[in-house]
């Protein structure tokens, strides 16, 4: 018999019956306002009761305002989801970091943050991206309401066994390239799609030199490629990461815990359904220029042209991405100008992110013409970068300082990017209006959103002094 | 959930790849706590002016293609965000079944438990499909017990998960059923390291 990969190993302690379909146990199901009122009322509806509260977060992020805390919320729809949140889970008894909470913030960023987030452990939440919490060697995979509703009533859920897929990201990163750039590089490779049916494990040297921020980043858009979750095996740099947090296991706990950490890596000998490999020693800062995640290409290159595509579906898939982004072919991305530019975000919206951000603009000012945002991805990042002077920086050099949460990543509070502006973005999706209706897009890492913001249009950080 | 055995009407036909729940069901709607009255978002900002006023013929707008039962899809529908409010649209609007090459993974997964049919044939298959599709009168018949897709002259086998079928067609609770593994599931519980909180 072979051995097993990481993925399998989680998989295989998890379930509770059955084969294939598994029913599986759920170790952590994080909850936000947008996607579990519907579960809740639907358990009230069938007198259910949470059967597991202790095993279930609670926080507010996406649809709430980033303008200080003491205004309030504005849009009364929102502050009805809000609301009704916060009176289902103190009917269920569940821990809810409220709009008041200094442990608000985005789902993902807080999970980590606090030790929730564990190797080994199943974890969901009604949201794509909690692939993100892969990054620990963690299972975790994007759920929708009717499955939030089973795993509040249960604690498990029927999956069936998805493949497995390695990618392998091949020699040191280059200096000026970031996870981000890693992650988006091998989506406009493998295609929106491409990880479809399968969960990826990401591997290599490339991927082993990062810290927990950059890997929550890669983790994180596993999604835009197609795969519900990716996962990177836990090591030295995830224990130092999650020793002393809250709820990460103390004393002996700590030792046992670790104990299990330790052997969840790919077995030498286990085989992967499917191994991709990417060149990253000789990748390029990456910018998307289209209208899905796939849409993407290096800094140093130009906007495409639909003719080069022979697919027909492809082509017209460039014909319409070119006409919403207002793009024509040949021109370079060092040439399109920005209005907006947005740091913040599940994907990099966190304190390194942060930084790396602030380290391009200190001691520079945004362009004329540009509105430039920093929206901490939680209210704990946001007083680190205010002790750290981030903030500092970030508003002497004319950025808008914010309370955190999710923001223009989906423009559903009031930080919506108005019809026909182009936006450097540091968020994970491109999608048409997705940041405001007829917005364009434009996906980077931090440094290179930090960086056109300073410049006014797309530049590549590797000329940046 | 209604049970759902054959699935016969009109269609429209989307060939465009890639379609994304964002699309599908802009986020503006999303800050209701309700499951219902989706529908008449729809598509919403590929259907409306900034106003809100109805932008163009497509199908959404168009009278003859309101009571279609059936979406014809392009590659990959669904793709990105988990938003159930996607599918509880779709069937708000009046489908009963989508057609598509491939879709993503949550949004089908979403389907099926609110009794959604997702059907996937190969590309080429689906493109004739639509180009059926293109009479607004041209009706089409999908069952899922005898697991074909009959369209003018054709009929098309289809592959789905049995267990998939088998929820479909009865229209099961699955919290219900879960529910009744509850010694499983304690038995579990009993046996999760003390440090796993």
């Amino acid at each position: 018999m072979s051995g097993r990969t990481l993925f399998e190993k989680i998989w295989d302690d998890h379930i509770v019956t059955g084969d294939d379909p598994a029913l599986l146990y759920v170790d952590l199901h994080l909850v936000h306002e947008v996607t579990s009122p519907q579960a809740f009322a639907g358990l009230d509806h069938a007198g259910r009761k949470v059967r597991r509260p202790d095993l279930t977060l609670a926080t507010v992020d996406h649809a709430i305002p980033t303008t200080a805390r003491s205004l309030g919320i504005r849009d009364p729809r929102s502050k009805k989801q809000v609301d009704t949140l916060r009176v289902n889970t103190e009917k269920h008894g569940i821990t809810f970091f409220g709009l008041d909470d200094p442990r608000q913030g985005i789902v993902h960023v807080v999970g980590p943050e606090n030790g929730y987030t564990q190797p080994g452990k199943v974890i969901v939440c009604g949201d794509s991206h909690t692939s993100t919490h892969g990054a620990f060697g963690a299972l975790a995979f994007g759920i929708g309401t009717s499955e939030v509703e089973h795993v509040l009533a249960t604690q498990t859920l029927w999956q069936r066994r998805p493949r497995t897929m390695a990618v392998e990201f091949d020699g040191p990163v280059p200096p000026g390239v970031t996870a981000k750039d890693l992650i988006l590089g091998m989506i406009s490779q493998l295609g929106v799609g491409g990880g479809q049916g399968h969960v990826i494990e990401y591997r290599g040297e490339a991927i082993r030199s990062l810290s927990m921020e950059e890997r929550m980043t890669v983790c994180n858009m596993s999604i835009e490629g197609g795969a519900r979750a990716g996962m990177i095996a836990p090591d030295e740099t995830t224990l130092a990461y999650l020793e002393d947090r809250p709820l990460a296991p103390k004393g002996g706990d700590w030792e046992a815990a670790v104990d299990y950490w330790e052997s969840l890596t790919t077995d030498p000998d286990a085989v992967f359904d499917t191994t991709h490999h990417i060149d990253a020693a000789n990748l390029i800062p990456h910018v998307s220029w289209g209208i899905n995640p796939a849409q993407t290409a290096p800094i140093t290159s130009s906007v495409p042209d639909p003719d080069a595509f022979s697919d027909p579906i492809d082509r017209d898939s460039v014909v319409r991405a070119l006409q919403y982004m207002d793009l024509r072919p040949g021109t370079r991305f060092v040439d399109i100008p920005v209005q907006h530019v947005f740091v913040g975000s599940c994907t990099n919206g966190r304190i390194e992110d942060l930084r790396s951000a602030a380290h391009i603009v200190a001691g520079k000012k945004v362009a004329s013409g540009v509105t430039a945002v920093v929206v901490p991805g939680s209210m704990q990042v946001k007083a680190q970068a205010e002790a750290e002077g981030l903030a500092e920086i970030f508003e002497s050099a004319g950025f808008s300082w914010r309370e955190a949460g999710c923001s223009s990543c989906l423009a559903m509070n009031d930080d919506v990017i108005p019809t026909g502006e182009r936006c450097a973005s540091t968020s994970n999706r491109n999608f048409e209006g997705r940041q405001g209706r007829g917005a364009r897009t434009h996906l980077m890492s931090p440094a290179m959103a930090a960086a056109a913001a300073v410049a006014g249009h797309l530049v590549d950080v590797r000329d940046w002094s | 959930m209604t049970p759902i055995s054959v699935v016969t009407g009109t269609m429209v036909p989307l060939p465009q790849a890639d379609i994304d729940t964002d699309q599908i069901i802009p986020k503006q709607f999303l800050t209701r706590i309700e499951r219902t009255g989706y529908g008449d978002f729809l598509f919403h900002d590929w259907a409306t002016t900034e106003e809100g006023a109805p932008s163009s013929d497509f199908f959404v707008n168009d009278p003859q293609r309101a009571g279609a039962k059936v979406l014809v899809a392009g590659r990959n529908f669904g793709c990105g965000s988990s938003r159930e409010h996607a599918v509880w649209a779709i069937q708000d609007w009046g489908f009963d079944a989508v057609i598509a090459p491939s879709f993503g993974d949550i949004f089908r997964n979403n389907c099926v438990n609110v009794g959604l049919l997702t059907v996937e044939l190969p590309d080429d298959h689906v493109a004739l499909i639509q180009q059926i599709a293109q009479d607004p009168n041209a009706t089409i018949r999908v069952d899922l017990e005898q697991q074909v897709v009959e369209a003018a002259d054709y009929v098309f086998e289809f592959d789905i998960d049995p267990e998939v079928k088998e929820r479909l067609l009865q229209g099961l609770d699955p919290i219900g059923l879960t529910l009744q593994e509850e010694a499983v599931i304690a038995a579990y519980e009993s046996r999760r390291p003390v440090w796993l909180t």
